[in-house]
C-alpha cells in the first residue's frame, strides 16, 4: 500500500506524537508498504529517506503557550506538492486539530484520510473561537482514531462524533530483550536494607512529578537507608539537591540523557520503576516500556496510568501528589521480592496489546477499510479558487 | 502700643493672604488632577476600543476563508483569548495576538495572496489600522499614565492627600509592532 503520514511537529524536537510517527512508518515499511512522512524540520536536520521536510517550523502563541507550527499558503503549497508526487491510497494526519501540517493536509487533499487524535484536554477556548473554521477540513477525514479512552473523550466533547481507540505501538521485543546494567542494579548484600528506584523524564518539568518522590524520600530511607534513587533524563540535578534533606542526598544518583538503549537497560536493572506524573498524560507510553523492560511500576494514579496498568493489577498505585501513600507502596515493593514477580509476570501479559505487530494491524485494517470504495489522495486547489 | 498693634495685625493680613494663596494653589493642584485623571480615564476607554477593534479585525479575517485554516486557527485563537482575557493576563494576551498576527504574515507571500481575492484589501487594511491605532492609542494612554504619576508624586499633592483613594495607574505594555507586509 502507498501510505502518506503527515507529521504536525518538527521532527527535530523529541516528543510522543514524533516517536509514534517515525516508529508506525519504520514498522510499515519493514511491512514492505511504500511509507512517505511530511514534517516540519530544520533545514540541516538529516531525515531518513522516507522522510520528507516541509520546512522549518515557526514558534508561535498559540493557546495559551508558545508552539512551533508549520502554516500558510507555502506550508499548504508544499503539502499539496508532496501529495501530488506521492500518489497515495491513503493519507494518515496526526493531530488535525493542531493548525500546522496535518490540518492544511486535509484541507487541501480529498481521498481517503485517516486522522489519529493524541492529545487529552486540551483548553477548549481556542477550539471554540476556531471550530468553524477547522469543521470543513475535519469533515474529509473519512475515519478517526484516538490513542487512549482520554483523548477520544476530548475529540468526542470538542468535535463531536466519535473515534476508535488504537493506542500508541512500543517495541515491546525491544525492550524485553535487553539485559540489565550491573551498577544499576541492587547489590546483593544491600538487598535486606536497600533497593534500586528508577525515574525517567524531564524532570524539571513540575507534572513529571519528581518533587513528589523526593518528598517520599526521607521515609523510604528510614526503613531502608540503602536505597538508591536513579534519575535519568533532562534537567537541572543541582536545583533538585537543593530542594531536598542532606541526608538522603546521597541515596540519588543523576544518569543524565540516556539512550533507548541505557533506558531500555535501566528498566532491567532497577526493582521499581517510579512514575509520579501529577497530570498532562493522555497515554503514558513510558510505562508501557517500563512494563517492556520487566520493571514492577509505581505509578500515580492518573486515568491514563489506571488504564495502562489495568486497574492496579499490573503495577501498584499511589493517589496523585500523595508522597506518604508513594512512600508506603515503594516500602513495600522493595521489601516483598514475590509480589516484584507477580507484577512482572502481569506486567509482560498486558503489554502486548501495544506491540507495534497489534498496533500496526489494527492501523492497517482502519486504512484497508476506508480504501475499499474510494480512490486516490489527490490534492486540491483548496482555497486557491475561492 | 499701636504700633506694636498694627505690626501685629499686618502680620495677621500677610499669614492670612499666605494662606488663603496656598488653598488656592491646593485647589489649583487638586482640579489639575482630577483633569489627568479623567484624560487617562478616556484615554483608557479609547485603548480598550482599539484592542477590541483590532481583536474584531483578526477575527473577521480568521473567518473570511481567505487563509489557509492552519493560520486561520492560531489568529482565531489568538483573538479569542485577547478578548476573554483578565486584567492580569491582558497584556500578555494581546502581545500573544500581535505575534500570531506578525508570525501569519511573516512570509510577504501571504499577505499578497489574501490580497488578490476581492475582499482581501478590505480585511487587510481595517486588520493594518486597527494595528495602528492600537499603537497610537497605547502611547496616549501610557503619556496620560506618566503625567498622573508624576503630578501624584508631588510632594504637596501627597502631603494632602490630593489624589484621594484613586488606585494607583500603570502602563499598558505590549508588543505592537506590526507585520512589515501591513505596515505602509
Amino acid at each position: 500500500m502507498r501510505i502518506g503520514i503527515v507529521c504536525p511537529y518538527s521532527w527535530d524536537v523529541p516528543g510522543g506524537v514524533q516517536f509514534h510517527v517515525r516508529d508506525l512508518a519504520e514498522y510499515l515499511i519493514g511491512l514492505g508498504h511504500e511509507v512517505s512522512v511530511l514534517t516540519p524540520a530544520d533545514d540541516e536536520t538529516v531525515l531518513p529517506s522516507h522522510v520528507q521536510s516541509a520546512g522549518r517550523a515557526v514558534a508561535v502563541p498559540y493557546n495559551g503557550s508558545v508552539a512551533r507550527l508549520s502554516f500558510g499558503f507555502l506550508s499548504a503549497a508544499r503539502v499539496r506538492r508532496w501529495v501530488h508526487d506521492g500518489n497515495f491510497e491513503v493519507l494518515h494526519v496526526h493531530e488535525p486539530g493542531t493548525p500546522s501540517l496535518s490540518l492544511l493536509a486535509c484541507w487541501a487533499c480529498s481521498g481517503p484520510i485517516v486522522a489519529t487524535f493524541h492529545t487529552a484536554n486540551p483548553r477548549s477556548r481556542a477550539m471554540l473561537a476556531g471550530a468553524p473554521i477547522v469543521a470543513s477540513a475535519m469533515e474529509k477525514i473519512n475515519a478517526r482514531i484516538a490513542v487512549s479512552e482520554y483523548a477520544r473523550r476530548t475529540l468526542v466533547e470538542h468535535l463531536g462524533g466519535d473515534a476508535v481507540v488504537i493506542p500508541n505501538g512500543v517495541d515491546v521485543g525491544y525492550f524485553s530483550a535487553l539485559r540489565p546494567r550491573p551498577e544499576w542494579q541492587t547489590p546483593r548484600d544491600r538487598v535486606d536494607d536497600g533497593g534500586t528506584i528508577g525515574f525517567v523524564g524531564r524532570f524539571g518539568e513540575s507534572r513529571k512529578g519528581l518533587s513528589v518522590l523526593l518528598d517520599a524520600l526521607p521515609e523510604i530511607v528510614a526503613v531502608r537507608p540503602r536505597t538508591r534513587l536513579l534519575v535519568a533524563g533532562k534537567g537541572d540535578a543541582d536545583e533538585v539537591l537543593k530542594s531536598v534533606p542532606e541526608r538522603v542526598r546521597g541515596n540519588i544518583e543523576f544518569l543524565g540523557m540516556v539512550s533507548d538503549e541505557d533506558k531500555g537497560r535501566l528498566f532491567h536493572s532497577v526493582d521499581v520503576y517510579c512514575a509520579p506524573n501529577t497530570g498532562g498524560e493522555s497515554f503514558g507510553i513510558i510505562l508501557v516500556e517500563a512494563m517492556s523492560g520487566g520493571a514492577p511500576v509505581l505509578a500515580s494514579d492518573l486515568d491514563a496510568f489506571s488504564l495502562v496498568l489495568e486497574g492496579g493489577t499490573a503495577g501498584a498505585m499511589f493517589p496523585n501528589g500523595n508522597a506518604a501513600a508513594l512512600a508506603r507502596e515503594a516500602i513495600t515493593l522493595l521489601g516483598d521480592p514475590a509480589r516484584r514477580a507477580a507484577l512482572r509476570a502481569a506486567e509482560s501479559r498486558a503489554v502486548q496489546k501495544y506491540d507495534w505487530s497489534v498496533v500496526a494491524g489494527d492501523i492497517l485494517s482502519v486504512y484497508e477499510m476506508v480504501t475499499e470504495s474510494t480512490a486516490r489522495v489527490t490534492a486540491e486547489s483548496g482555497g486557491d479558487s475561492r | 502700643m499701636r504700633l506694636v498693634l498694627t505690626q501685629y495685625s499686618g502680620t495677621v493680613v500677610l499669614i492670612a493672604v499666605l494662606v488663603i494663596l496656598f488653598g488656592l494653589y491646593l485647589s489649583w493642584t487638586a482640579t489639575r488632577l482630577d483633569r489627568l485623571h479623567v484624560r487617562l480615564d478616556a484615554a483608557r476607554v479609547a485603548l480598550d476600543a482599539q484592542l477590541l477593534r483590532r481583536s474584531t479585525a483578526v477575527l473577521e479575517l480568521a473567518r473570511s476563508g481567505l487563509l489557509d485554516p492552519a493560520t486561520a486557527l492560531i489568529l482565531a485563537s489568538g483573538a479569542r483569548e485577547a478578548e476573554i482575557a483578565t486584567p492580569d493576563e491582558r497584556e500578555a494576551a494581546e502581545s500573544a495576538l500581535t505575534r500570531d498576527v506578525r508570525a501569519a504574515f511573516e512570509d510577504p507571500a501571504q499577505a499578497e495572496h489574501v490580497r488578490a481575492h476581492p475582499d482581501g484589501p478590505d480585511l487587510l487594511d481595517e486588520l493594518g489600522k486597527a494595528m495602528r491605532r492600537v499603537q497610537l492609542a497605547r502611547r496616549f494612554h501610557n503619556e496620560s499614565v506618566r503625567a498622573v504619576r508624576q503630578l501624584r508624586s508631588h510632594r504637596i499633592v501627597r502631603a494632602f492627600r490630593l489624589a484621594g483613594r484613586a488606585p494607583d495607574k500603570s502602563n499598558f505594555e505590549i508588543d505592537d509592532e506590526l507585520p512589515a507586509a501591513l505596515a505602509r
